[in-house]
């Protein structure tokens, strides 16, 4: 007789919970989004319109005037050029250092690895800071230069212990028969080793990418005075932070643009915004799933 | 005597051989890993030994050995600046803050997702909540900007629509801090879930049903089951964001700064920023490097030695 009343009793607080559960979600999910969706609408929306403010999610005078204005008289075009080109070569370079490095660490024979292995390692603890870093920067000549996109974050030990790790759960045997057939090293991780490591390779070059689209701090601090090698998140920070103090940039291309049409400096930066964060919003859905699965790989035996 | 010269001469040999014919075996993985350590040396051990700047003189274009030392001349001078002690507070103040909020919630927001029925419903939160982590700290800081703006931005539009007067968000240097802390929770609250859901899909559902059968309700499963299962996650990442509380970057700082709030901004990585390399003072801003990177230590063999005392294990 006790049983169902209980029972009943257990099963209408747990539909409160789901329900205050189910509400707080769905609040998390409107102040994660909102603002995007936000910007996305202002930068799609006529500027002497969003003046007047009232803008949520929808535009209310579409308008691609914002863009175009972007497009013909910005360095913007060039920068994402920039912003593109060291995310492919950072991106590839980093990947086949590391993989190298990992499967040289992942070959029991191999001499060198109980030096390497902490010789990595240690990198993951101690590092020299900021003056140091800039002035070997400096003094190797990699100031005001593309190189420096690339070379100082190429090999990163904690990628390389990521990808031995995922190498060493790997079956000896497969690579033991090819050893036999007389291939050497670099033919086993070319041909054997790549296409197993398949995975682990596709989150690591989606970490790397990622980095090296958002990354400012380098474009800041070396390449600063250098135009040409601006990058997109350089150029939208210039912007932003001159337009919250004054008119600087945005001021600049809003004048360029009132020849032929009116737009405020506050539209061209909803426009930047959205330039910049695209790219990831494309890819993002798909290869979601890789992130996660790389970022509990890494939680785990890092 | 002669033979066993002969006799060790031969071995030395052999042993040559062997080292020779392993180094000729190897050569691959020689080829494949020696040009990436160089780097790794160049690009993270020489900063290293750039310490030493931290006890000279340092001028620009001088070789190594015409620097002149100077001692502890720079930490005399960084403990004897206001502004040194200013950086620390912010550091720590924004650190502890970002600890305590950014620490909590991800854990609550873990349990609460896995709590989820809906399949669907789950993994749209999830997909949804990781998104702003892949925006970069320049978007993030211009969109917090947008919407706490005084012309239009949805936060005062709110405020204003529950008959408030609106707030210059970014203008009130006292707000500085908690704007910090909770741009960096929008931005990470949902990525920092992750961690803490493998852990709580780990549990042995075998638990839940037993705790279910003796009559343990949604709260007390979860207090009983789910927050001791993931207890050990929980307490190696304490310690080990204990010891990063020095390091909290200056990247959001930097971005979200302007100068009505710029004395509640500067990090410690700032102030080396601004004085090392925006002044020129080299051996200056390498000292605040050092001292942070010896305080952080500090912190980390802290924690260490009390989550040693309290489990008998280590951390690191």
């Amino acid at each position: 007789m006790m049983e169902p009343v209980i029972k009943i009793k257990g099963t209408s607080g747990e539909r409160i919970f789901d329900i205050v559960n189910n509400i707080i979600m769905t609040l998390i999910l409107i102040i994660t989004l909102y603002p995007f969706l936000n910007v996305l609408a202002l930068s799609f929306n006529s500027s002497m319109d969003s003046v007047k403010g009232g803008i949520t999610i929808f535009p209310r005078v579409f308008t691609l005037d914002n863009y175009i204005t972007i497009i013909k008289f910005g360095n913007i075009p060039r920068a994402f050029m920039i912003s593109v080109l060291r995310t492919f070569f950072g991106t590839t370079t980093s990947l086949i250092a590391c993989s190298m490095v990992a499967y040289a660490l992942s070959r029991k024979n191999f001499s060198f690895r109980k030096i390497l292995s902490p010789f990595l390692a240690i990198t993951l603890y101690v590092s020299g800071g900021l003056i140091p870093v800039f002035l070997l920067i400096r003094d190797i000549k990699l100031m005001n230069n593309f190189l420096v996109y690339i070379l100082p974050p190429m090999v990163n030990a904690f990628y390389i212990f990521m990808i031995r790790t995922y190498m060493d759960n790997l079956p000896e045997e497969l690579f033991e028969s090819a050893k036999m057939d007389g291939a050497n090293d670099f033919a086993i991780f070319y041909k054997i080793m790549m296409p197993l490591c398949k995975p682990v390779l596709a989150t690591i070059a989606l970490f790397i990418a990622v980095a090296q689209w958002n990354t400012w701090f380098d474009t800041y601090i070396y390449c600063g005075s250098k135009p040409e090698l601006s990058t997109l998140q350089y150029e939208l920070m210039k912007i932003l932070q001159n337009a919250q103090l004054t008119a600087g940039d945005a001021a600049v291309y809003a004048n360029q643009a009132m020849a032929i049409q009116t737009v405020t400096p506050d539209s061209i930066k909803m426009a930047i915004t959205i330039i910049t964060i695209t790219p990831i919003l494309v890819v993002y859905p798909f290869l979601q799933g890789y992130f996660v699965e790389g970022m509990t790989l890494g939680a785990v035996k890092g | 005597m002669k033979a066993l010269n002969i006799l060790c001469r031969k071995k030395e040999y052999q042993n040559k051989r062997t080292w020779l014919q392993k180094l000729k075996d190897q050569k691959y993985l020689y080829v494949m890993s020696l040009p990436f350590v160089l780097m790794v040396f160049v690009f993270s051990y020489i900063p290293i030994w750039g310490w030493s700047i931290a006890f000279q003189d340092y001028k620009l274009g001088l070789p190594f050995w015409e620097q002149s030392w100077v001692g502890f001349k720079h930490f005399i001078t960084m403990f004897q600046d206001d502004k040194f002690y200013t950086a620390l507070a912010n550091t720590f103040g924004m650190s502890m803050m970002g600890l305590l909020l950014g620490f909590t919630i991800p854990i609550i927001f873990a349990i609460l997702i896995n709590e989820l029925r809906h399949k669907l419903f789950k993994q749209t939160v999830q997909t949804i909540s990781y998104l702003p982590h892949f925006v970069s700290w320049v978007v993030v800081a211009g969109i917090v900007y947008k919407m706490l703006s005084t012309d239009s931005g949805p936060i005062n539009q709110l405020i204003q629509l529950f008959g408030g007067e609106p707030v210059q968000f970014m203008a009130k240097p006292e707000l500085f801090w908690g704007i910090v802390v909770l741009s960096d929770l929008w931005k990470e609250m949902g990525w920092n879930t992750i961690i803490f859901l493998a852990a709580v899909t780990a549990i042995d559902p075998a638990l839940y049903e037993a705790a279910k059968i003796d009559g343990a309700g949604r709260f007390r499963r979860i207090w009983h089951v789910t927050l001791p299962g993931i207890s050990n996650v929980i307490i190696v990442l304490l310690v080990l964001s204990i010891g990063n509380l020095m390091s909290i970057g200056f990247e959001k700082q930097f971005q979200l700064q302007n100068n009505v709030v710029a004395e509640k901004a500067m990090v410690l990585d700032l102030y080396a920023l601004v004085f090392g390399i925006g002044n020129r003072k080299f051996g200056f801003g390498a000292a605040i490097g050092v001292a942070k990177s010896v305080l952080s230590l500090i912190l980390l063999f802290t924690a260490n030695a009390l989550f040693k005392k309290q489990t008998g294990k280590s951390v690191m």
